[in-house]
């Protein structure tokens, strides 16, 4: 299998090649974007049942030994982010096919989008710090295009923000890559988590600022996470919701991987949970301001980048299990919602609260699909999302960090608060009109609450959430063996350098 | 580490903040040119600078170190890359508005008060439409 670890960045890579050649001949180009993004979703999981019984494996591309190669690996916290990247982005694609808009205007949506797939899934992949630069660089490339497929006025503006924010983050990256080669001569993940301890304390936590700066401007920590909800709700929708869903955590993945890694302790870090807290309270309290679904949940998602560095924060077996958890549920819940909120433009025909209404009439599948993932979302019991919340704050009392944990408990109320907002205002209130407005160029909702391409994949996550729910014991248990991992690295170190 | 190389990374860092504070976006896309280059100037101090990397036999100390040239010289690509990109943004915006000024976020006013009409639905609308002139054809 080990061999096979480079499968989920070429496969993509290629498919987005044949893609451009049959740019023409749309159904072809559509059947090679669904076939590369199967493909990928079935390995990822066969991937993910070996390393959880196997343990870590790991290759090196072009069999250069160890800390010179480049080092693919695969832990669980890695499967368990392959396998959620594949599912969304397979579902996303289903949905864009299905959505009159982005992937039928434009030819090249669907290549663009395979090497979103491909740096996505090499990101979680990597094993080394520069390889990890350009997999995000890859992925960030890609996200560019995507943001501002159709180039309107507003594509253009957000898409300035989020290209400058980007490329300056990437900047940072070099520099802090360039400064770590030069204090242990080494960029290999593995060979540094044994030479970055050797370093004098203040190098250490220089590089450990300097990393949580970089990666915390892309996952949108507090107070690096402003260019967030404003550039992607201008994005189309399907867009959006694979960016919601995934990019933000693939920051999060980078830094709980660098901390777990370079920077162990064994106490909970106050910087990391400070962070944790504002950007909740921040994310949270923005979202309240909103008068555009689109953008409420933006925010939140700022909102729960908060809660998974709080897990992270208290570096313990719980604190992290509760992050992955977290992160697994919401992944899939905020992909959910932000496909529903493409539903509720398409027929209500706005993302204003105040343009649409009474959906809970006109739409009533629209309604259910999109309570279910919010409930989850906010932590009502017994939704996945409530047992995420519950293991995060257990464990925050087991480490006694009381006022983060107060913070985090106030943050949920707040969310359910801007929940209803969306809810009262799309789903019960009628739908007003102002003046200046022009009419909603809206569709027939139908029996089903929109296209069948659109309706299927958006009921089909929030099944998976469904499924969270059901098999949150297991699923648990398996976060909390990724935990493990993440908190020992002897296993990851052992099967990079042998 | 030279010193001559540290300071021009620092200069050139200096340089490439002061420029990406601006407004314009056309001096934004030059300060990050130069922030990179900032960057690689620290990157390259890294391997024994002025050395040559592979000619010839001898001892490890009279080569230079290769690998941090490898990694910027992919770096130099990406920025390349990126740089071009920015620049058609620039443009366009330019082709939009008459200017390449980044703007302010008009919907954080616009929660105050005000309103705007759905652009993404437009996008939509200018799908249906040509479907369905493709369909008449």
């Amino acid at each position: 299998m080990s061999d096979w670890l480079v499968l989920p960045i070429l496969l993509p890579i290629i498919g987005a090649g044949l893609s451009i050649i049959t740019g023409r001949v749309r159904w072809l180009q559509r059947l090679i974007g669904l076939s590369v993004l199967t493909v990928m979703m079935v390995f990822s999981v066969l991937l993910l049942v070996e390393v959880d019984r196997d343990g870590t494996i790991a290759t090196q591309v072009g069999a250069w030994p160890a800390p010179i190669g480049i080092t693919l690996i695969a832990d669980r916290f890695a499967a368990i982010m392959l396998v959620l990247a594949c599912l969304m982005l397979l579902t996303v694609l289903v949905y864009a096919i299905g959505q009159p808009g982005a992937e039928r205007n434009h030819v090249g949506f669907q290549s663009v989008y395979l090497i979103l797939a491909g740096g996505l899934c090499a990101t979680f992949l990597t094993g080394d710090l520069f390889t990890l630069f350009v997999s995000f660089e890859v992925m960030l490339t890609a996200s560019y295009v995507l943001l501002t497929l159709g180039a309107r006025r507003a594509q253009v503006r957000a898409g300035m923000t989020y290209v400058v924010i980007s490329l300056l983050s990437s900047t940072l990256f070099v520099t802090a890559i360039a400064l770590v080669y030069t204090a242990t001569g080494t960029l290999n993940l593995a060979d540094l988590s044994g030479k970055v301890g050797d370093l004098p304390g203040g190098v250490r936590m220089a590089f450990s600022v300097l990393f949580l700066i970089v990666f915390g401007i892309k996952a949108g920590l507090f107070p690096l996470f402003f260019w967030l909800p404003d550039s992607y709700p201008t994005a189309p929708s399907p867009v959006t919701a694979v960016f919601a869903g995934l990019l933000t955590k693939v920051g999060v993945y980078a830094i709980i991987r660098v901390e777990t890694l370079l920077f162990p302790t064994s106490r909970p870090t106050t910087l990391l949970l400070v962070l944790a807290g504002l950007t909740m309270l921040v994310g949270v309290l923005g979202s309240i301001a909103q008068d555009d679904f689109k953008r409420i949940l933006s925010f939140l998602i700022v909102s729960s980048i908060g809660f998974v560095v709080m897990g992270l924060g208290f570096f313990t077996v719980a604190g992290i299990a509760a992050a992955i958890f977290y992160v697994v549920n919401h992944i899939v819940v905020k992909t959910a919602l932000f496909l529903t909120g493409g539903l509720v433009e398409h027929v209500g025909g706005s993302s204003l609260l105040l343009g649409v209404g009474n959906m809970v009439r006109t739409a009533p599948v629209l309604a259910v699909l999109f309570a279910i993932p919010a409930l989850s979302l906010t932590g009502v019991p017994p939704f996945a999302g409530f047992v995420a919340k519950f293991a995060l704050v257990d464990s925050g009392f087991g480490t006694g960090e009381y006022i983060v944990v107060g913070v985090s408990l106030l943050v949920s109320l707040l969310t359910v608060f801007s929940m209803t907002k969306i809810w009262s205002g799309v789903f019960w209130s009628p739908a007003e009109r102002v003046d200046d407005m022009p009419p909603a160029a809206g569709h027939h909702a139908g029996r089903i609450g929109g296209p069948v391409l659109m309706v299927v994949p958006t009921a089909a996550l929030v099944a998976v959430s469904v499924a969270i729910m059901v098999l949150a014991g297991p699923l648990f248990a398996l976060s909390e063996r990724a935990a493990r991992d993440l908190l020992d690295p002897s296993n990851y170190v052992q099967a990079v350098l042998g | 580490m030279n010193v001559t190389l540290a300071a021009t990374a620092a200069l050139l860092f200096g340089f490439g903040t002061y420029l990406v504070l601006q407004r314009k976006l056309s001096r934004i896309v030059i300060g990050l040119g130069i922030l990179a280059h900032g960057g690689n100037v620290l990157f390259l101090a890294s391997g024994r600078p002025g050395l040559p990397p592979f000619v010839g036999t001898g001892s490890r100390r009279e080569f230079s170190d290769p690998l941090p040239e490898a990694l910027i010289l992919t770096a130099i690509v990406i920025s390349f890359a990126v740089t071009i990109f920015l620049l058609a943004l620039a443009y366009r915006s330019w082709v939009l508005t008459g200017d390449d000024e980044v703007e302010d976020d008009i919907e954080d006013r616009r929660v105050a008060a005000g309103l705007r009409t759905d652009e993404e639905v437009g996008d939509e609308a200018t799908a249906i439409s040509e479907s369905i002139v493709e369909d008449e054809r």
